[in-house]
């Protein structure tokens, strides 16, 4: 089945994390605005990519890596224009110009820069083929997602994780009542002490957010500091209700009559 | 007559008022409005209130669904349909990867809501666009007791299944 998409709703990190978890095989097509990049994964790892902006070519990567001079790149273009990578790599290790190593790292840094590069698309048409593999000419590695992952990713994990850790914006904060702590000992950035100024359990984070100028991430991001340093608690702003707890209503009480209630319905929705 | 509700909820076009008309035994109570934001604009009509679906158990019991309203601008509908209900489906649909984490949103919004049983039904399988489910519970961010089921709302064996892999999950939450 297709996995397709556009960068814009599906972002390239999540793109990457699944096809990591999922250990797939597989070749990702990626058309962005003004530029095009093919990346090939084996059991999950990147294997291959190349981009539309450079030549691709083995020759071209060493150059790109200061193994190659320009006058060597323009002498294997004219020569080997024809030769595959493979076969140009053992030339160049028999010819002593490079050795094997240094033509690994060199693919590993080309092909980890371009899956970089796809962090910084907005937008962008994928469309992941399974097991369609790189041409057989081409050199493949085998590197791990998760580094590449994490780099590209940081911010976008920051703010999903201080939405989860302060998912509402309606509650209220207030100083713990820590003895140990004193929070003119603390060092406080200026945004952080207007921040501090202004919590009181009557005040909801969405007010002292508002009247900060601080947007929801980087308010967020302070009080998630705050409260990592133990010096506020997140609280039901005063005066506010409490939830009335909604459980699940069953017309009958008794879990013998709910259970005989709830077996009803699966016979009758069998039956359909 | 004893009454329990269950409600379907899913981002905007995701099958919601298919799912319910497909097991209804009356005509779906749909509240459906010419859609008037361009950007939502990939089909006709869309739910501004809710739909009403309607399943006889017996003479004593009836069960109703209840479809929210797809449009983000509704949502204030979705805490009233919540209350008392016994249990929700999401529906996702398959084939369109930038409703996911709108999907995700309206998860958590139900969950925050209530405590009640859920499934998550990945629906339009029968698109050759749509997304496998083992790809969408890594994409939704779903753990793996989260019941992530393949649907055709269109079909009525895949609707049935969904429901009674709910009403299982009803069942195992009243095992002490």
């Amino acid at each position: 089945m297709a996995l397709k998409g556009n960068l814009r709703d599906f972002s390239f990190s999540q793109l990457l994390n699944l096809i990591s978890l999922a250990k797939k095989t597989g070749t990702l097509q990626v058309h962005g605005l003004d530029k095009d990049a093919l990346l090939s994964f084996e059991g999950g790892k990147l294997c291959y990519a190349q981009n539309s902006r450079n030549d691709n070519g083995l020759a071209a990567v060493l150059v790109r890596t200061n193994k190659l001079t320009d006058k060597q790149y323009r002498v294997i273009k004219n020569r080997a224009e024809n030769i595959g990578d493979k076969e140009l790599g053992l030339m160049l290790i028999n010819s002593n110009y490079v050795t094997q190593y240094e033509i690994l790292v060199s693919l590993k840094h080309e092909f980890v820069s371009t899956a970089k590069d796809l962090f910084t698309w907005s937008e962008g048409i994928f469309q992941f083929e399974n097991n369609l593999k790189p041409s057989p000419d081409k050199i493949s590695l085998l590197i791990n997602l998760e580094n590449i992952i994490i780099e590209g990713s940081r911010q976008l994990q920051e703010k999903e994780r201080l939405e989860d850790e302060i998912p509402s914006l309606d509650m209220a904060l207030k100083f713990t009542e820590n003895p140990g702590t004193n929070i003119r000992n603390v060092n406080l950035s200026v945004k952080e002490w207007r921040v501090v100024s202004f919590i009181n359990p009557k005040n909801s984070m969405r007010q002292i957010a508002r009247t900060t100028k601080l947007n929801g991430f980087e308010f967020r991001r302070i009080v998630y500091s705050l409260i990592q340093a133990g010096l506020v608690e997140i609280v039901r702003p005063e005066g506010a209700e409490p939830p009335s707890p909604k459980i699940s209503t069953l017309p009958v009480e008794s879990p013998d009559e709910q259970k005989s209630l709830v077996n009803r319905l699966i016979t009758r929705i069998k039956s359909l | 007559m004893q009454t329990v509700k269950m409600v379907v909820t899913g981002p905007f076009s995701s099958g919601k008022t298919q799912f319910i008309q497909t097991v209804s035994e009356i005509d779906v109570v749909a509240t459906e409005r010419k859609i008037s934001s361009e950007s939502e604009r990939i089909k006709e009509t869309t739910t501004v209130a809710m739909d009403f679906g309607r399943i006889t158990v017996d003479d004593d019991l009836v069960l109703y669904l209840f479809g929210t309203p797809g449009q983000k601008r509704f949502d204030f509908m979705w805490e009233i349909l919540s209350e008392g209900m016994l249990g929700f489906v999401v529906m996702v649909d398959s084939s369109r990867p930038e409703t996911f984490r709108e999907a995700r949103r309206i998860l958590e919004t139900f969950r925050a809501y209530a405590p009640t049983p859920y499934v998550v039904t990945a629906n339009k399988q029968d698109l050759p666009d749509a997304w496998e489910t083992s790809d969408m519970r890594i994409a939704l961010r779903l753990s793996p007791e989260v019941k992530l089921l393949p649907c055709v709302a269109t079909d009525k064996e895949s609707v049935k299944n969904s429901l009674l892999e709910l009403l299982y999950s009803i069942l195992e939450r009243m095992e002490p």
